[in-house]
C-alpha cells in the first residue's frame, strides 16, 4: 500500500488523542462507582483513594482546603485547572485532535468538539447527587462513541496503529492504578478477606473496571481477592485487563514495522519485552512477592515504554541531540 | 439606465411573502424582486425565496450556525486557558450571479492575475515597467514587501501568485469594480466550499431545477497546480501545506485544504533542509518534499534569509527553492503586487503587459504620495475613504462621511505626516443583497472575492466568497468588523 508517510508530530497527536480519551473514560468509571461507595457509613474513605490514584492530594488540599466529596467531584469532573480532571483530559484529546484534523474524519472531530462543549457547560449542580451518575454515564458513552467513530472512520495508515497503541497503553496503566489503589487501601493484608464490607469493595472494584459481569462468567461460584486481581491482570477474554492490552501493544508495533516500514527502536522492543516477561507469571507468584510492588513496577514499565515511543518516534531530533 | 428603468415595471412577485417590502434603497441588488424577469432561474429562485416563512428561516439559520460550529467550520480565538471556536456568521440567503455576469468577472480575474504575474516577473528581472516610468520606481523598490532576494530568480511558468483572491464590488449601476488584489495568502476559500455544502444540506430544495456551478473541486485544482509547478523529473511529487499551526486564526482553512488536497498539513518544525533538499520528519524518518503551498508569510518563511527569530519557518528553504529542488506557492515577494498603492497602477499594467483594455475597472483611486492627489484627498476628506496601504482586515481606515469632525482632524495630521502610506477612494455605493436581520429581511452591503489558481494556466473557482457587512448600513465586510458570508451561486 502506498500512503503518504505520517509526520512524527501527527503520530504523537494520534497517540495522545487516544490516551486522553481513554483516561477520561476510566476516570468517569472510577467516579461513578466511588459515588455508590459514598453511601457507606465509612464514606469519607472512599473519595480519598481518588486523590491518591493520581497523586493529587497535595494539590487538591491547596485549592480546596475545606475538602469534601462534592469538592472532589468538581475537582475531577469540571475543574479545567486540574490537569487530571475529565474536562482537562477531553480538552487534551480535543487539542490533539485539532493537530490531526486533516487526517481524521469530520465526524470524529465534530463529536469530540461537541463532547467537550457539553462538559465545559457543566456546573457544580450538574455533578451533585444523583446527577453525578448520569454525567459519568454521558462521559463513558461519549468516550465509547469516540472509539467507535475512530474504528469506523480512521484511515488504516500508521496513524490508526499509533492511536491504538496510545489507547491500550493508557488502558493498561489505568487498570494497574485502579487495582493498586483499591488493593492497598482496602486490603493491607490479604488475610482480611471475608467481611461484608470487603466483598462490597471488591464488587465495586470490578464494577469500576466494567468487569463485574465478565468476572461472574469466569468465576460463577465465588470470589477471592486473588481471583479479582488475576482477572484484572491476566484475563485475556476481558478487554480492560492488563495482559490483553500489552498483547495489543506488541501486535500494533509489529504491524507498524511490517506493513508501514516504521523502524522500531531497540528501546521500544526492550520495554515491550520487559512487560511481556513480567506478565508471564501467576497471580500466586505476584501476591507472594507483593501485589503493590508488582503494580508499581508495571507502571514504571508503562512509563518507560511511553518515554521510548516519545524519544524514538515522536521526537527523534531531541533524542539525537541529547 | 436600463436596469433602473426596469425597476418597478413588472410586479414579478406576489405582494405577500418573505421579500415583501424589501427595498434595496437605491443600491444595486442582484436579488431585487424586479430582476425576476431577467432570467428564468432568477425568477424561480426569487419566487422560491419569497415563499419561505420568516420563522422557519430563522429556525433553519440557527440550526446552520450550530451545525457549522459542530462541524468545526470555525476560526479559533485563544485565551490563556481555553481555545474558543467561533463561527463566521453565515447568511442563509444566497447570492446569485447570472452566466454573463460571471463570464465578465472570470475573464477580468484571469486578465488581472496575468498582469500581476507579468509585473512580478518584470520587477524581479529587467524592470521594464519601472524604466519606462509607468510605475514609480521607488514605489516598488522602496516597498516593504519588495524582496530583493527574488531578483533574477526564474519561477516556473512565470507564475508567482499561484493563488490569488481579487476583491470585487458592484456600484449602483451594477458595474463590477476591483477594490483590492490579494496575491500573498488570500484566505476564505474554505468558507466558499463549506457554505455550499451547508446550503445543500440545509435547503436541499432551493436548487431544484436551477443549475449552479459546483465549487467542490477547488482542492483538486489546487493540487493539480502544485503538481504542475513541482520540480521536473520527480515521479510522484510530494506536496505539503505549510501552516503556522493551530494558533493561526485560519487554521481551519489549512486543515480543510490539506484534506481536500490529500496532502500532509505540516508546520515549520516538521520540515528540515539538508543538502538544499527539503524533507519532512515522519514516523519512518525524513521523507522528501517537492512542492509547498505555504500559508506562512514571507518574513517568517526562512530564518536564514528573513526574520532570524522566526520559529514558523524552515532554515534553508530559500536555498532549496533557488536550487530548483522544491516549489513554493505563492512565491516570495508577491506582496509588492497587491500593495494598495501599486493597485492604483493595475489598469496601466494590464495595458502595458497585455496590450488589452482592463475588463474590470479599478475604483477611482488617489495615490496620496502624489502631491495633487494628496491635496484632493485633504480637500475632500469628508467624502472619501482613506486607507493605509500596508494594512489588511479593514484596520486603520477612515470612512470620511461617517467620521466625526475630531476623527477627521486627527486623521488629517496622520495623512500629512505619512502621505505615501495612504490612498483614498470615493465611497463606493456597494451593492446589497437581501439578508436575514433581527428585524426581518433587509438589504446589506456585500463584496465578492473570487479565487484564481494558477500553475501552467489560470482557473477561477466559479463564484467565490461573498462577504456581507451585517450591521445596518455598514460598508465594511471584514470578519473582524462584523462581516459574515453568503453562498455564491453562479448559474451554469
Amino acid at each position: 500500500m502506498v500512503t503518504t508517510p505520517l509526520l512524527a508530530r501527527h503520530a504523537e497527536a494520534f497517540y495522545w488523542m487516544a490516551r486522553y480519551m481513554e483516561r477520561a473514560e476510566n476516570l468517569a468509571r472510577i467516579l461513578d462507582v466511588t459515588q455508590t461507595f459514598g453511601h457507606d457509613p465509612d464514606g469519607a474513605l472512599s473519595w480519598g483513594p481518588l486523590l491518591q490514584i493520581n497523586a493529587d492530594e497535595a494539590r487538591f488540599r491547596e485549592h480546596h482546603p475545606e475538602g469534601g466529596a462534592q469538592a472532589i467531584k468538581r475537582f475531577y469532573l469540571i475543574d479545567a485547572g486540574n490537569p487530571t480532571s475529565v474536562l482537562a483530559s477531553v480538552m487534551g484529546a480535543r487539542e490533539n485532535a485539532r493537530a490531526v484534523r486533516a487526517l481524521i474524519s469530520t465526524e470524529l472531530w465534530s463529536h469530540i468538539s461537541v463532547f467537550y462543549g457539553e462538559l465545559a457547560a457543566l456546573r457544580s449542580a450538574d455533578v451533585a447527587g444523583a446527577n453525578l451518575s448520569r454525567v459519568c454515564a454521558m462521559i463513558r458513552s461519549n468516550c465509547q462513541t469516540h472509539v467507535g467513530i475512530a474504528e469506523g472512520t480512521l484511515f488504516r495508515g500508521p496513524g490508526w496503529y499509533v492511536y491504538q497503541i496510545g489507547r491500550y497503553l493508557e488502558r493498561a496503566d489505568q487498570a494497574t492504578r485502579l487495582l493498586d489503589i483499591k488493593y492497598h487501601l482496602l486490603l493491607p493484608s490479604l488475610r482480611e478477606v471475608g467481611s461484608q464490607i470487603d466483598v462490597n469493595q471488591w464488587h465495586s472494584l470490578l464494577r469500576t473496571a466494567g468487569a463485574y459481569h465478565a468476572f461472574r462468567r469466569v468465576y460463577p461460584r465465588g470470589m477471592t481477592p486473588a481471583d479479582v486481581a488475576r482477572f484484572l491482570l491476566f484475563e485475556t477474554a476481558f478487554p480492560r485487563a492488563v495482559l490483553p492490552c500489552v498483547q495489543h501493544l506488541e501486535r500494533r508495533t509489529d504491524h507498524l514495522s511490517r506493513d508501514f516500514g516504521v523502524p522500531v527502536d531497540p528501546s521500544i522492543r526492550a520495554a515491550l519485552e520487559r512487560l511481556h516477561d513480567m506478565l508471564d507469571t501467576t497471580i500466586e507468584a505476584v501476591i507472594r512477592a507483593g501485589l503493590h510492588e508488582f503494580l508499581d513496577r508495571l507502571q514504571q514499565e508503562f512509563a518507560a515504554l511511553g518515554a521510548a515511543l516519545s524519544a524514538a518516534w515522536f521526537h527523534p531530533d531531541a533524542a539525537a541531540a541529547a | 439606465m436600463k436596469l433602473q428603468a426596469l425597476r418597478g415595471d413588472v410586479p414579478a412577485l406576489p405582494a405577500k411573502g418573505l421579500l415583501e417590502g424589501y427595498d434595496s434603497n437605491g443600491f444595486f441588488c442582484e436579488l431585487a424582486p424586479w430582476r425576476a424577469e431577467e432570467s428564468r432561474e432568477l425568477g424561480l429562485i426569487l419566487r422560491r425565496l419569497n415563499g419561505v416563512d420568516l420563522k422557519d428561516l430563522r429556525r433553519q439559520a440557527r440550526q446552520v450556525d450550530t451545525d457549522l460550529y459542530n462541524l468545526g467550520v470555525t476560526f479559533t480565538v485563544y485565551s490563556d486557558k481555553d481555545a474558543i471556536d467561533r463561527v463566521l456568521p453565515f447568511d442563509v440567503i444566497p447570492r446569485v450571479l447570472l452566466r454573463d455576469e460571471w463570464a465578465t468577472v472570470e475573464a477580468g480575474v484571469i486578465q488581472r492575475v496575468a498582469a500581476i504575474n507579468h509585473f512580478l516577473w518584470d520587477v524581479y528581472h529587467d524592470q521594464h515597467i519601472l524604466n519606462d516610468g509607468v510605475v514609480p520606481r521607488d514605489l516598488v523598490l522602496g516597498n516593504p514587501n519588495y524582496r530583493p532576494e527574488m531578483t533574477g530568480f526564474d519561477v516556473k511558468f512565470g507564475t508567482y501568485a499561484h493563488i490569488a483572491g481579487i476583491d470585487i464590488v458592484r456600484d449602483e449601476t451594477g458595474r463590477f469594480l476591483v477594490l483590492e488584489d490579494n496575491a500573498r495568502t488570500p484566505s476564505g476559500v474554505s468558507y466558499v466550499v463549506e457554505n455550499r455544502r451547508m446550503m445543500l444540506r440545509s435547503f436541499p430544495d432551493w436548487m431544484t431545477d436551477v443549475a449552479v456551478r459546483p465549487v467542490d473541486d477547488y482542492g483538486f485544482r489546487l493540487e493539480q497546480a502544485m503538481l504542475e509547478i513541482a520540480p521536473e523529473g520527480v515521479d510522484a511529487p510530494q506536496v505539503v501545506l505549510l501552516s503556522p499551526g493551530i494558533y493561526n486564526s485560519a487554521y481551519f482553512e489549512h486543515v480543510f485544504l490539506a484534506r481536500e488536497m490529500g496532502v500532509p498539513l505540516v508546520e515549520g518544525r516538521d520540515l528540515v533542509v539538508e543538502d538544499d533538499r527539503v524533507f519532512m520528519k515522519t514516523l519512518c524518518g525524513p521523507e522528501p518534499v517537492h512542492a509547498i503551498y505555504r500559508r506562512v508569510d514571507d518574513q517568517f518563511l526562512d530564518p536564514e534569509v528573513f526574520r532570524p527569530d522566526s520559529l514558523l519557518g524552515v532554515p534553508g528553504l530559500m536555498r532549496a527553492w533557488r536550487k530548483g529542488n522544491v516549489a513554493i506557492a505563492n512565491a516570495v515577494g508577491t506582496g509588492v503586487a497587491d500593495d494598495k498603492a501599486v493597485y492604483a497602477y493595475m489598469p496601466r499594467m494590464i495595458r502595458y503587459y497585455l496590450d488589452e483594455d482592463p475588463i474590470l475597472d479599478n475604483v477611482e483611486t488617489h495615490i496620496c504620495r502624489e502631491p495633487e492627489a494628496l491635496k484632493y484627498t485633504l480637500d475632500h476628506l469628508g467624502e472619501l475613504v482613506v486607507k493605509p496601504v500596508g494594512e489588511s482586515g479593514g484596520y486603520g481606515i477612515l470612512m470620511g462621511p461617517k467620521a466625526s469632525r475630531a476623527e477627521r482632524a486627527a486623521f488629517r495630521e496622520r495623512l500629512k505626516k505619512r502621505p505615501d502610506n495612504y490612498i483614498s477612494q470615493p465611497v463606493v455605493r456597494l451593492s446589497v443583497l437581501p439578508t436575514l436581520t433581527r428585524t426581518g429581511i433587509g438589504p446589506r452591503h456585500v463584496d465578492l472575492r473570487p479565487y484564481a489558481v494558477t500553475g501552467r494556466s489560470t482557473w477561477v473557482l466559479p463564484g467565490g466568497l461573498t462577504r456581507v457587512a451585517l450591521p445596518k448600513g455598514s460598508l465594511i465586510v471584514n470578519s473582524s468588523q462584523g462581516g459574515g458570508s453568503k453562498d455564491t451561486w453562479v448559474l451554469a
